[in-house]
């Protein structure tokens, strides 16, 4: 605090790309599991609805969990996540959450 | 019945129940209900005296396999951080499925469902706004993993229950789950038309 010879409040490693750099800014993923109950429709449904996707990538992450047996649907901090694996459960989908590998 | 539709020009989304139909859903929903009231959501063992103090919420995974398929697990390989995830979030989320349920027994009841199915050839006719819709499309989730969870069902299984003879309680009940399904396929459609 009080300090301004600092240029960036984030200390970044001059090695890192850039994708490492925003995989580091958003630690967290949810996950959405497949389970033999939830329609391809309804899911796609939900991922329009909640997260705003559009229709094409919503349907994308759908097949994901349908072919896969899961699929990363969201990233951002650990209260973010929290949130969304609570909207999940409320949507009746079986959501877990991590920390990004 | 033809599932539900969306109306061009009010947007409402309608449909039409016959009287068993109704009495039907009715009955899942309140099911749904007791059983999402009934599995005390506090923490177990503990000294009697700190669980009445507790209000905080639970933080084991429910014993009902139905109520843990609603209510899942969120950390898998942390225990600590999952018992906070559910202490925090599981009341809300049985307080909120428990109304959408209420929202679909209602809804029936001031369509006109009596209280009790008596006449012959009743029809119900439903017009929901679309947030109404939304929440009655939530409950049929919970009312089919609720189905799904007590009769077993699997992937790639149809096979299996259209092979059980009709008299078999789990055939009907299957055919039960499936008509929600088809319920909730038509809801999908009249909400994205």
């Amino acid at each position: 605090m009080g300090c301004v010879s600092a240029a960036s409040p984030v200390e970044v490693e001059p090695t890192q790309t850039p994708d490492e750099i925003t995989l580091t800014a958003r630690p967290w993923v949810t996950i959405v599991w497949n389970d033999p109950v939830n329609l391809m429709s309804y899911v796609t449904y939900v991922f329009s609805k909640y997260f705003g996707y559009e229709k094409k990538k919503a349907e994308k992450l759908m097949l994901e969990v349908h072919h896969d047996g899961r699929s990363v649907v969201s990233s951002g901090s650990r209260e973010e996540m929290e949130r969304d694996v609570q909207a999940m459960h409320e949507y009746g989908l079986w959501a877990t959450m991590e920390k990004q590998k | 019945m033809s599932g539900f539709t969306r109306h061009r020009r009010s947007g409402q989304v309608i449909a039409n129940f016959t009287g068993f139909e109704a009495e039907l859903l009715r009955s899942l929903a309140s099911q749904l209900v007791e059983l999402l009231r009934n599995e005390a959501a506090v923490p177990r063992d503990q000294d009697p005296f700190e669980a009445m103090m507790d209000f905080s919420g639970p933080t084991n995974e429910p014993e009902d396999p139905v109520l843990a398929r609603l209510f899942p697990t969120a950390y898998a390989d942390d225990e600590e951080a999952a018992a906070e995830f559910r202490r925090f979030t599981e009341g809300t989320l049985r307080d909120g499925k428990s109304q959408a349920a209420i929202a679909i027994i209602d809804g029936l009841e001031d369509a006109g469902l009596p209280p009790e199915l008596t006449e012959e050839g009743l029809h119900i006719d439903v017009e929901l706004d679309p947030d109404t819709a939304e929440t009655w499309l939530r409950s049929f989730t919970d009312l089919r993993l609720a189905l799904a969870t007590r009769l077993g069902v699997e992937e790639g299984d149809e096979a299996f229950w259209h092979a059980l003879p009709d008299e078999d309680p789990r055939a009907q009940a299957h055919d039960i789950y499936e008509w929600i399904g088809y319920l909730q396929e038509t809801l999908v459609d009249a909400l994205t038309d």
